[in-house]
């Protein structure tokens, strides 16, 4: 006790948010819109009345949700490049790097989160409002898209922050492919200036503000949404 | 695409000087097991005591509460990680500190491990506990209190009993969570499932042999989990009750 040295992370300050945090901040927000349209579309095909189509959805989600994010992480990171060379059908695996191959990992991974939220979404929108709109001669997609998702992202908008809220918790595991992002640069100034406590701890207290006031926020929200309602 | 599959890996001798690789497999899914399983003990310990505390009338129980389910629902769970395993024992007194460093290998991650998920699923099942017992009509509470009843005998006998079976379906989520959430304490170098599949795919370069035998796992113990929790909330029923709790968002 008594030899801390917090001045390290004025030094590194800098370099913390400048490649870290705008990594951890990129991989948040592209997988997140990649992972609510891909999972709007998921939810779509489970609520979907033709079999094969919610078969499909169901066990998709069944199987991202009942193994590890570590886990996924590591399948795509390997199993990525076999897809893409079998894409552009090349024989040997292509080079994807950690920063795509986090972005669609993280991107299907919470895809089938996003579907269970926007499937509850889908549902809570009367029946009656979809019946109406083919009714005035809408196909499927107007229906959708004019009537029944405007409202189910309306309904679900707090649930969907909050979701995203975890993903930019989880983002922190890709500490494991060695990628710089915020716990990544914390975790390299550490290891090098020898300052374990000093570093961990701030990265701590800097996750645990954003995601407190995140939530303060999405709560207002909530209320704000509650009362036009 | 040239990837040669082999199948027969698992039958093959491991490195690590534990018998085949299927022994690699097995030993992690030991670790990930009694992990998930003495940290589940300790998080329905303190998270029922907590979300106890939440629904009380006192106002520093209240606080008290409400600030440790913020303070570990806001932390990424692999900060916490590190938080336990490099930082603790840094802050501790010397010779406690030294104690958990110089514990022998599976130990020294084993312990801050549990203590890890412990701490950070008893906020989520907290959570869970406030949910459940608010969830219930205020007469119950009240009705508790007219028979005579002190405070701990109405949560005892009367509140908890019926909270715990309407928030199970919750609870085997969050069941299933720990058991997922374990394989973050890989990074700190506990070989539970995640990391022998890991270490079965850096010896042998079998990489998808090793991650679907490993993936095949998770799902069967998923499928166990289900059915032995349906079996409970049937058994521990209470006729004309279907209890349904709020679902709170996560993984």
């Amino acid at each position: 006790m008594g030899a801390f040295d917090f001045d390290v992370i004025e030094r590194s300050v800098g370099y913390l948010f400048r490649e870290g945090m705008t990594f951890t901040l990129t991989l948040t927000a592209l997988a997140m819109t990649g992972g609510i349209i891909f999972g709007t579309l998921l939810a779509m095909m489970r609520l979907s009345s033709i079999k094969p189509l919610s078969w499909f959805a169901g066990t998709y989600v069944n199987l991202m949700r009942s193994i590890p994010l570590l886990l996924v992480i590591f399948w795509f990171y390997f199993l990525v490049p076999y897809i893409g060379a079998y894409i552009i059908g090349s024989n040997t695996p292509i080079q994807v790097g950690a920063f795509y191959s986090s972005v669609i990992t993280f991107t299907l991974f919470e895809a089938a989160y996003y579907c269970e939220i926007m499937r509850a979404g889908i549902q809570s929108v009367a029946r009656g409002q979809a019946l109406a709109g083919y009714a005035l001669g809408l196909n499927y997609w107007q229906t959708m898209g004019k009537i029944v998702l405007p409202q189910a992202f309306r309904n679900m908008l707090p649930v969907l922050l909050t979701q995203t809220i975890i993903l930019f918790q989880d983002t922190s595991l890709v500490y494991v492919l060695s990628i710089t992002d915020f716990l990544g640069a914390a975790s390299k100034v550490a290891q090098r200036d020898g300052r374990l406590v000093e570093m961990y701890l701030f990265a701590a207290l800097v996750y645990f503000v954003i995601c407190f006031f995140g939530s303060l926020l999405v709560k207002q929200l909530q209320k704000k949404i509650a009362i036009v309602r | 695409m040239n990837y040669n599959w082999n199948w027969r890996i698992f039958f093959e001798t491991s490195p690590d000087g534990r018998g085949t690789y299927l022994d690699t497999l097995v030993n992690g899914l030991g670790w990930t097991i009694a992990a998930a399983l003495t940290a589940w003990v300790m998080a329905l310990v303190i998270g029922s005591a907590i979300g106890v505390m939440r629904t009380t009338s006192n106002k520093w129980l209240t606080l008290i509460g409400n600030a440790y389910v913020e303070l570990f629902r806001n932390i990424p769970l692999l900060v916490q990680m590190f938080l336990w395993f490099f930082v603790l024992p840094e802050l501790l007194p010397r010779d406690w500190g030294l104690a958990m460093k110089q514990m022998t290998p599976p130990w020294a991650s084993f312990v801050p491990a549990v203590l890890c998920l412990g701490f950070f699923t008893a906020a989520r099942i907290a959570e869970q506990v406030r949910a459940g017992i608010q969830s219930l009509p205020r007469g119950q509470s009240l009705a508790g209190t007219a028979l005579g009843l002190t405070v701990p005998q109405t949560y005892r006998y009367v509140l908890l009993p019926m909270a715990f079976r309407i928030i199970l379906p919750p609870l085997t989520s969050e069941f299933m969570n720990i058991i997922k959430n374990s394989s973050v304490a890989l990074t700190i170098g506990l070989v539970e499932l995640t990391a022998a599949a890991r270490s079965i795919q850096e010896f042998s370069f079998q990489v998808f042999e090793a991650f679907t035998a490993a993936t095949l796992v998770y799902i069967f113990i998923n499928v166990i989990v289900v059915l032995g929790m349906r079996f409970i909330e049937k058994k521990v029923a209470v006729p004309g009750f279907a209890g349904t709790a709020p679902t709170v968002p996560g993984h």
